[in-house]
């Protein structure tokens, strides 16, 4: 550091934001790598029917799909909110988006 | 004799496929293979500008799939090198003037001709002509620089070269698979603005082949149209040499991936 680089601009260390933004993406891109086009739509579709009972956002719903030797697995989870508060009991099912 | 085919491909645009095309047709050359580099964007020729033999193509690739010219009238011969040939592309046929077919015919031509390596330099994207250009390889070089969109769009280049290839789908050994960073800038990987060697290395889970630092000379030696390998004085020209080796099989250390130090004025007043 030389001392007049305080008079400079100092621009943020982002290389960790891209590297966690990366690891997620491509975790799941590769986990999907494959699988049928339906899968995006189907994760919409089925976040639509757990919003009605739960409020959870699209990236608590992660789809994997596996092809073994002679049979496919389609692996489904979704992570509901924690505490008892956040969980909804209204079946009216809001179109809250976000 | 079969020659080895090498493609060069990235996704993502703009990342160095030519000027890595170019440097590592140039460098199997140097070491003394006879070696071939073709241009498979088809509609956007580049490789002849960067060769520097860019009035000197008179027939180009689609021609010779076509028959319309062979082989031999279409190879351009280097310059400084006699053992480095480059097929151009066609500027004014667009992309479906080439065919699986085609393509086939040409690799298995230059293998006949005694090419020892044909290094193919694929257009950006993933559709036809990127897909064409990875169908045939042995070997992979995927180009990628130290920011997000172009490390996202290599993870699926290295998916496709896994499954769409003729290796793949003859359940042959899988093509290797050769990751070459380039437009690495040390000092911004210190401070924490750019990705290091090893975070990407890490994300795509595949050691780099080569680091390519981001230097001026490859601007110098594309507006010669010297591929930058020739510059043997700058760090680019190096590190691609060191790469060339690499892939050969030499074991090298990395190179020009730590910060230089800096002299005391530096120091005191920054730069």
């Amino acid at each position: 550091m030389g001392i007049l680089d305080f008079l400079k601009r100092k621009p943020e260390a982002t290389a960790s934001v891209a590297r966690e933004r990366l690891r997620i993406i491509v975790a799941q891109e590769r986990s999907t790598r494959g699988a049928p086009d339906y899968l995006p739509m189907m994760r919409n579709e089925l976040l639509e029917v757990i919003k009605k009972y739960v409020h959870v956002d699209l990236e608590a719903i992660s789809i994997n799909f596996e092809r073994d030797s002679g049979h496919e697995i389609l692996e489904l989870s979704v992570t509901l909110p924690e505490g008892k508060q956040a969980a909804r009991s209204e079946t009216k099912g809001e179109a809250k988006t976000g | 004799m079969t020659a080895e085919i090498i493609v060069v491909t990235s996704g993502k645009g703009g990342v160095g496929k030519t000027t890595t095309s170019a440097s590592l047709a140039t460098g199997l050359a140097m070491a003394g293979k006879k070696t071939a580099v073709i241009d498979f964007d088809v509609g956007l020729r580049n490789l002849d500008l960067i060769m520097g033999c860019e009035r000197r193509v008179v027939y180009d690739f689609v021609n010779v799939v076509h028959g319309e010219a062979t082989l031999k009238q279409s190879l351009i011969k280097d310059k400084r090198y006699d053992n480095l040939y480059v097929l151009a592309a066609s500027q004014t046929r667009d992309k479906d003037a080439l065919t699986m077919e085609g393509v086939e015919k040409v690799l298995d031509g230059l293998s006949e001709e005694g090419f020892e390596y044909v290094v193919c330099d694929s257009p950006a994207g993933i559709e036809k002509g990127a897909h064409l250009a990875m169908y045939f390889a042995d070997h992979a070089v995927v180009v990628v620089n130290p920011e997000v969109s172009s490390v996202r769009d290599s993870d699926r280049i290295l998916g496709l070269l896994a499954s769409k290839t003729r290796r793949a789908e003859k359940g042959e050994s899988p093509v290797t698979q050769h990751l070459l960073l380039t437009r690495y800038n040390p000092a911004r990987v210190a401070i924490g603005e750019m990705l290091s060697v090893k975070d990407v290395e890490e994300i795509l889970g595949i050691e780099v082949v080569g680091v390519i630092p981001e230097s001026e000379n490859v601007l110098t030696a594309s507006n010669n149209g010297i591929p930058v390998i020739v510059d043997a004085a700058s760090q680019a020209g190096q590190a691609y040499s060191d790469t060339v080796a690499r892939i050969l099989g030499e074991e090298r250390p990395l190179r020009f991936i730590d910060v230089p130090k800096k002299g005391f004025l530096q120091r005191v007043f920054g730069g």
